[in-house]
């Protein structure tokens, strides 16, 4: 067993080692090509900040959304739990493409949801959701939803309840109980779904090739585009570098950041 | 009657007030969740919708006719049926290999110390934390370097995601793992079993919901990937990826028929666990 282990370690690693190099690769030459990181940092900037904020908004959403029902779940669902887990990881079982696709038909302009707003005025009446980033961002918050909830409510349902009385018999309003027991014994469950929001989010095309124009193309889009399209090897590696650097580096401050206030707090 | 019980046993000290606020907090939580999993199930109920649609042109968006013609022509589209196999084809020999060599990693990594032992446990969590982009790149790059002795194709897209299928598989049995009870293979050591016998009789049947758990959703997940087959499929073409065609011209209500059958099995065995699980709780509570 230990044998196969490290037989199966090795084309991994080697698969490491080889994406690491192919990011100095011009064509097929390997000269250390440095300029190609610069270079595509400063072409596709733009995109690069445009796929983390993007990915920033829509894990905020996700947590907004997903921890009310992620707790509603664990303390309120009684014996519906396990129904209502089932719903929470049903978008999961409809294909990714065809579920962002179906918000094409729910966001369309001779859509519903369209014709609403253009009648109460929230949108002008050439108004529309399609090929806006209001619909990139909610088609990743959709897309990730069950990330975030999935692990917050394991964190909340592993909870005993007995520090929930305890808090009350102490003279905790429940706002405090809220705020001084559950939320902190939640953050795992949150630091959790963040991470599994966000970095799937912040690498995602999928959501602004179809429901956005290029005009929200994220550094995804860009990527993909640059192996498949361009054959452009060189730069699309290197984004990817860059892309799961940057990604790396907000990890590290992140890590930071939570772990200094648990040992404030 | 929940209520009931909570108005009793709360105590007295509770204001009419706040116990008002107390109840309108109650149901304001309880409509928001309603609200978020209605917007879960919603392009769910689309799609299964939309699979019914009769569309007057090319373009499935608006609703026009019901009719059962796309479920009973569900393969009249050129390409879907090609493609829907061989994403089953793939799924299924992706999960038996993943699951497989998963499972001997977990055993490993929990039940060995070796050198290395480090080094494979921040190895199984990377996929999981690299955006799929980069890793369908990196593969990419690696099947690109050599040209002449690899073909993007069915083996490439094999490759693909038995690499991430297997860090899901490892999680999932090692999770098993760590709450696993070794007196019992020492007991069946103790009654003369030898290694392959403890691990066959033993050892396996126990770690059997995790590994089945683990290859249903090594199943899921292949069937659904899209972004990393993409990049290293070359000519071949997985559902997902004829999706991505058609979704640049005009997607048929075929497509939709696929995704609501794949999505009513998934939930048909969704449901049954459940119910199995309420039964089994419901048994030991009668037994006990």
């Amino acid at each position: 067993m230990l044998w196969l282990a490290i037989f199966f370690l090795v084309p991994m690693v080697f698969l490491g080692y080889q994406s690491l190099e192919s990011g100095l690769f011009p064509h097929f030459e390997f000269t250390w090509q440095w300029s190609n990181f610069s270079d595509a940092l400063s072409g596709y900037h733009t995109q690069l900040i445009r796929s983390f904020v993007y990915a920033g908004i829509a894990t905020l959403a996700c947590l907004v959304l997903a921890y009310p029902l992620a707790y509603w779940i664990a303390f309120r669902a009684g014996p519906w739990r396990n129904l209502f887990l089932l719903f929470i990881v049903a978008p999961f079982f409809v294909t990714y493409l065809v579920r962002t696709l179906a918000w094409l038909n729910i966001l369309a302009d001779q859509g519903p949801v369209v014709r609403v707003l253009r009648d109460v005025h929230v949108l002008g009446p050439d108004g529309r959701l399609l090929a806006t980033t209001f619909a990139v961002v909610a088609g990743i918050t959709y897309n990730f939803l069950p990330f975030m909830a999935l692990p917050i409510y394991v964190s909340l349902e592993q909870m005993d309840p007995r520090l929930l009385e305890a808090s009350k018999d102490l003279y905790a309003s429940s706002t405090q109980a809220f705020l001084r027991v559950t939320l902190p014994l939640s953050m795992p469950g949150i630091v959790a779904g963040t991470l599994l929001t966000f970095i799937p989010a912040a690498g995602d095309f999928i959501n602004a090739a179809l429901l956005g124009t290029p005009k929200q193309a994220m550094i995804g889009n860009v990527i993909q585009a640059k192996f498949l399209e361009s054959l452009d090897y060189p730069t699309a590696a290197s984004l990817s570098f860059i892309l799961m650097g940057t990604i790396m580096i907000m990890l590290l401050i992140y890590a930071k950041v939570v772990g200094s206030e648990r040992l404030t707090g | 009657m929940t209520t009931v019980v909570e108005t009793l046993a709360r105590p007295p000290r509770a204001s009419f007030a706040s116990r008002a606020w107390r109840f309108v907090a109650r149901h304001s939580l309880t409509v928001y969740a309603l609200l978020v999993v209605g917007y879960l199930m919603l392009p769910i109920v689309v799609v299964i919708l939309f699979s019914f649609n009769h569309p007057t042109g090319r373009f499935n968006y608006v609703w026009h006719k019901f009719t059962f013609e796309n479920w009973i022509h569900w393969n009249a589209v050129l390409g879907i049926q090609g493609a829907v196999e061989k994403s089953l084809e793939v799924a299924a020999l992706a999960t038996i290999v993943a699951t497989a060599l998963g499972t001997l990693i977990a055993l490993a990594i929990v039940r060995h110390r070796f050198a290395g032992r480090g080094a494979t446990n921040v190895l199984i969590f990377l996929p999981m934390s690299t955006p799929e982009i980069v890793m369908g790149s990196s593969l990419l790059a690696l099947f690109l370097n050599d040209q002449n002795t690899i073909q993007l194709g069915f083996w490439t897209i094999f490759i693909a995601h038995v690499m991430f299928i297997i860090s899901f598989v490892v999680v999932t049995v090692n999770a098993r793992l760590i709450g696993f009870d070794r007196h019992l293979e020492e007991a069946a050591m103790d009654l003369g079993a030898n290694e392959w016998v403890t691990f066959q009789k033993v050892t396996l049947p126990l770690l059997a919901p995790a590994i089945l758990a683990a290859g249903l959703l090594g199943f899921a997940l292949s069937i659904d990937d899209f972004v990393i087959t993409y990049l290293n499929a070359g000519p071949v073409q997985t559902f997902p990826i004829f999706v991505w065609g058609v979704a640049r011209v005009a997607v048929p209500p075929q497509v939709n028929v696929v995704a609501s059958g794949i999505f009513l099995v998934a939930i048909a065995l969704g449901l049954a666990n459940v119910f199995w699980q309420y039964r089994a709780a419901k048994s030991t509570r009668g037994g006990t």
